[in-house]
């Protein structure tokens, strides 16, 4: 997309010290970051350091953050998968369709993986096998799911589910501890391994900073490509899953302007838009920045849409800051 | 020469819309009465006008998410304008809109060309901001038809050769788009940009302030089209043209402009639109839901993408275009 990035930095004859490198380091900052929210809204709210106000919060972040997971090693890769929310309206109707046959719920829970695998196959399919760029057939997806589900749905919605399907989204696995609480803290687990202790994860962030060096150093850059939109629709079928469960309802519209959301977190999280570098660690800290702060601005009662506003200034600043300080430190040529 | 013809995209998509409105005509003859045809042209000249702006913008190798919520927030703004003082005349309101539009479409440029941030990321962040700034202004109220003057409804609606202003417009942009792209050092220049960025620079072309221009002409258009847009269909709230953002790329693509940049010309754009205008349009006369359009734009964005891949990886190799070697 933009073009021209020159960064001529010439190379060090000696590395800082570790505790100097973890303490300038991206994912530190975002750390006391989160520090100082919370600290902040425990004073700004006298409910805020309530276990179940907490445990409810949690909510705010932790189906995005599975998505964003699997978009962190998505954009690290150097693409993007902007059909995301739409991804989870389709599931979601898949879903409710299937339900009203009186489908079990574990058939249901793989019928919707199902539909969201297919819908990252297509998506890796036509960005991979045809080579187009992602940006482009994912604002096309974008629109295709959610608009199969609209078809689908018209202004109706789907609101009768099985009783035990409620448990993804409203269950607790311990004291305040939810079921995607879990889910979440596992899916971190599993994620940072994938990206930072395996050689998949390490082809991921090759390719992402030179796709032609890693085709030429065996990695086989289409397939772990579309490994990586298969994941995303999976991990999109999951969030849907909880997010289906936990409302109740599907309507077309269901988690809409959502792939604004997952993104931010990735950026905000310091993975590279552009792709090549980034930390699992800091899209969990994001996720939680961005969950307390909603959630705080949900204590003083501003309206979604201004929350949204909020969304749109942070990642657009969270990109912006670090260049213009470079510009004025001069740092870069 | 004529095979060239023959087989250009601007041809091959101009018959596709023929074959279409035949089809179309054979079952429904009433489609192709000139009134109901003209209604469907007015109808799709929004489109138009975006598309074009969007067109520039893609050529530059870059995307503007941002202008259908620049238009319902320019939109929201003239309306407002208009119930607080409805003697101020239409002109007035029309170049504050081009204003507003030119000013969101220059924040994106800067933040693309200043602080090098991938359009996709600023577009995406700003598409939502300006949506939610109409919550802010408007506080999620509605500005109803009863509300507007007269003249200000009145305007793109004023019949010249039995052609509204709205249609006659968009006729007016599709020609200064002509002149401006091919006779012009700017419209040259988002081809090379978009062709060939280091060699853009070697040639003494700024490639960000090219893509900053582009984007500030997009948001211009907008603009334009936001208060053109409120005015015909006699309202404005949040939500208007949610989702037109996804048409407009659609038109482009389909009209043959390459994600890419630097290739695609200006009757492709507008054919682009006029196909899906038509498919709109004949969405219900044939029956279907409308609430097929969104699958339909978004089946139709990778079809034509998909098409545009192919039928530039046969041109491949070819150093210097045809079209170059001659001019």
């Amino acid at each position: 997309m933009s073009n021209q990035h020159t960064h001529a930095t010439s190379l060090p004859d000696h590395l800082n010290p570790r505790w100097y490198r973890i303490i300038s380091s991206w994912e530190f900052m975002l750390l006391i970051v989160a520090i100082a929210i919370f600290i902040v809204n425990s004073f700004a709210s006298p409910y805020f350091l309530d276990p179940w106000n907490l445990s409810d919060a949690t909510f705010n972040f932790t189906e995005k953050a599975l998505i964003a997971f699997a978009m962190a090693l998505l954009i690290i890769s150097g693409e993007i998968d902007l059909s995301v929310a739409s991804i989870i309206a389709l599931v979601s109707t898949a879903i409710g369709y299937a339900a009203q046959f009186g489908v079990s719920v574990p058939m249901l829970v793989l019928i919707g993986l199902a539909v969201g695998i297919l819908c990252g196959a297509f998506n890796g399919l036509l960005v991979t096998m045809m080579g187009l760029p992602s940006i482009v057939v994912t604002i096309g997806t974008m629109s295709l799911f959610r608009g199969i589900s609209y078809i689908v749905l018209g202004d109706k919605a789907f609101t009768s589910y099985p009783a035990e399907l409620a448990y993804f989204g409203q269950g607790y696995v311990w004291w305040v501890i939810t079921f995607e609480l879990t889910l979440f803290a596992a899916a971190a687990v599993v994620f940072y391994v994938l990206l930072h202790k395996t050689s998949f994860g390490r082809a991921v962030t090759i390719i992402g900073n030179n796709s032609t060096g890693a085709l030429y150093s065996g990695i086989n850059v289409s397939r772990i490509k579309f490994i990586l939109f298969l994941l995303t629709g999976l991990m999109s079928a999951i969030a849907a899953i909880c997010l289906t469960s936990r409302l109740g309802s599907t309507r077309p519209s269901i988690a809409f302007g959502w792939e604004l959301e997952v993104v931010t977190i990735v950026v905000l999280g310091g993975v590279n838009i552009l792709g090549g570098s980034g930390t699992i660690i800091g899209v969990v800290i994001a996720s939680f920045i961005l969950g307390m702060v909603t959630f705080g601005f949900g204590l003083l009662n501003v309206p979604g849409i201004v929350m949204s506003i909020f969304v749109g200034l942070l990642l657009i600043s969270v990109i912006a800051l670090p260049r213009i300080w470079m510009k004025f430190s001069g740092t870069s040529h | 020469m004529i095979q060239k013809i023959i087989t250009s995209r601007e041809m091959i998509l101009a018959t596709a819309i023929v074959i279409l409105v035949c089809c179309i005509a054979y079952v429904f003859p009433g489609f192709i009465a000139p009134a109901n045809l003209a209604d469907a042209f007015n109808d799709t000249s929004p489109l138009i006008i975006l598309a074009l702006g969007q067109m520039i913008v893609i050529l530059t190798r870059c995307i503007d998410l941002s202008v259908a919520a620049n238009l319902a927030l320019t939109g929201m703004i003239v309306a407002m304008i208009n119930t607080q003082f409805p003697t101020l005349p239409v002109p007035i309101l029309i170049v504050i809109a081009i204003l507003a539009g030119t000013v969101m479409g220059a924040i994106n440029g800067l933040l693309t060309w200043k602080l090098d941030i991938p359009p996709i990321v600023v577009t995406l962040g700003t598409m939502t901001i300006y949506r939610g700034l109409i919550f802010l202004l408007s506080e999620g109220q509605w500005i109803n038809a009863h509300e507007m003057s007269d003249s200000f409804k009145a305007f793109p609606r004023h019949e010249i050769l039995h052609l509204p202003v709205l249609s006659w417009i968009a006729i007016g942009v599709t020609l200064l788009f002509i002149v401006m792209v091919s006779r012009t050092p700017l419209g040259r220049s988002f081809y090379a940009v978009g062709g060939n960025p280091g060699a853009a620079v070697y040639a003494g072309i700024d490639v960000g302030r090219t893509q900053f221009m582009a984007f500030t002409l997009c948001g211009a258009l907008a603009g334009l089209t936001g208060y053109l847009w409120v005015a015909r269909y006699a309202v404005a709230y949040v939500d208007i043209a949610g989702g037109f953002e996804l048409d407009v790329v659609a038109a482009c693509v389909i009209g043959g402009i390459s994600i890419a940049g630097g290739i695609g010309t200006v009757i492709g754009t507008v054919l682009g639109a006029i196909f899906l205008g038509v498919i709109k349009n004949a969405l219900p006369v044939v029956g279907i839901s409308p609430f097929a359009q969104l699958a339909i734009s978004g089946a139709a964005i990778i079809i034509a993408v998909a098409f545009n891949a192919k039928s530039s990886r046969q041109k491949g190799r070819l150093i210097l275009k045809p079209q170059e070697l001659k001019g």
